[in-house]
């Protein structure tokens, strides 16, 4: 520990088991997405054209695809997956929470590996998956004691479930999707990795089917395809509204 | 190999699944057994020095092998170099078995695996995917193709 430095202060970088961690990038096991992605290098830097590997909550990037070894990992715990303004098309980011948080800027080569990439980020925490594992369990307990037939309410979480507190709802001047239009996972909206259900909230009324925290209209007893193509030319207009009204900064 | 240090800093910072001061030896030889606050977190377990509140160091714990060792005692490797062990000295048996088995289900892949599970056995059962209502049945990460070997 260098003189002058209070007790208990270490100017040392914090250990990571990176040698674990390249074995787990490049590991035979199929990946949760992979593709090229543009990443911005810092706030006024270049795009650099890298192949992003996202395996868990890990995003991996390299080189190339060739590589054997990342150049470097995003770890996606309490970030938030948002459309962005920016001269790249079809750009996208990975916003942490905090004072000086990073936030990285990506871009795909397609309006549909954007949305691709979105999708998958945006469930990509530990947090998300441990929630939809304990409502399964629940709901495997409830059906396995004979509760009710195909058509189960879901059950909330009756635990508190030890997830990342909420992160405190940023306000970005980014452009959002209407308010009107529900968050949807399958929809372009923001989408959020933070917990979607919270402990000691008011529970809504449970017609089976249907996600706890975000009730939808009539329109819900549609088949799921059909929905999601209503949704999906809804939100291409109001891009294209959205695009064609924005100022060129 | 980059990564993001102060949001993993951050993430240790949160509620723990588990945290508790054990004796803690890392892998290279002639390590000497430390006190430190071990602490897991999704899937990593992070180690304090015991009066600091940043983190010394982190281990992801994807393909990881926990492995009793003497009594009260554990070790952490990983599966491309199992002799390269972090070992750790709890101060009961019990201790000892509830850490092993926390950190044998801390994996991402483990959690992966549990979900896969349970969406086949309620299936089974209901005869309905219980991720339709989640919107996320068609999602590459929940199929069957993604159990390893």
């Amino acid at each position: 520990m260098a003189p002058g430095f209070p007790p208990g202060f270490s100017i040392a970088a914090m250990k990571l088991n990176e040698r674990s961690l390249a074995f787990y990038a490049t590991c035979d096991a199929p990946v949760d997405n992979a593709g090229f992605l543009y990443k911005k290098g810092g706030r006024h830097a270049a795009y650099h054209r890298r192949w992003f590997v996202l395996r868990g909550n890990m995003l991996f990037y390299f080189e190339d695809a060739a590589s054997r070894e990342p150049v470097g990992v995003i770890i996606l715990e309490g970030c938030t997956v948002e459309l962005v303004e920016a001269a790249e098309e079809f750009a996208f980011a990975v916003r942490f929470a905090g004072t000086r948080a990073r936030t990285y800027v990506l871009a795909a080569e397609s309006q549909a590996a954007m949305e691709g990439w979105v999708k998958a980020l945006s469930r990509a925490s530990f947090d998300y998956l441990r929630l939809v594992v304990r409502e399964l369990e629940q709901q495997l307990a409830a059906v396995r004691s004979g509760a009710g037939g195909p058509a189960l309410p879901l059950p909330l979480p009756l635990s508190p479930t030890p997830a990342l507190p909420s992160t405190p709802a940023l306000a970005p001047p980014l452009p959002r999707w209407p308010s009107a239009l529900p968050p949807k996972e399958n929809g372009c909206a923001v989408w959020s990795t933070e917990a979607t259900f919270r402990p000691g909230s008011e529970p809504p009324p449970p017609p089976p089917r249907r996600r706890a925290s975000a009730p939808h209209g009539p329109l819900d007893l549609a088949p799921f395809a059909r929905l999601h193509e209503c949704y999906g030319q809804e939100i291409r207009a109001l891009r294209g509204q959205w695009l064609s009204s924005r100022v060129q900064p | 190999m980059r990564y993001n240090e102060k949001e993993l800093q951050a993430l240790s910072r949160q509620p723990a699944e588990m945290a508790a001061e054990l004796g803690m030896r890392g892998p290279k030889k002639g390590s000497v057994l430390k006190r430190r606050l071990v602490k897991l977190v999704v899937n990593f377990l992070f180690y304090f020095r015991t009066d600091e509140a940043e983190p010394v160091g982190a281990l992801l714990l994807e393909r990881c092998r926990v492995t009793r060792e003497e009594p009260g005692t554990f070790s952490i490797s990983f599966i491309e170099d199992p002799e390269r062990k972090y070992h750790f000295e709890c101060s009961s048996e019990e201790q000892c078995q509830e850490w092993m088995e926390a950190l044998r289900r801390a994996s991402y892949e483990f959690m992966r695996r549990s979900l896969i599970f349970y969406r086949n056995e309620i299936r089974k059962v209901t005869g309905k995917d219980p991720l339709e209502q989640f919107g996320i049945s068609e999602e590459a990460r929940f199929q069957l193709s993604g159990l390893q070997a």
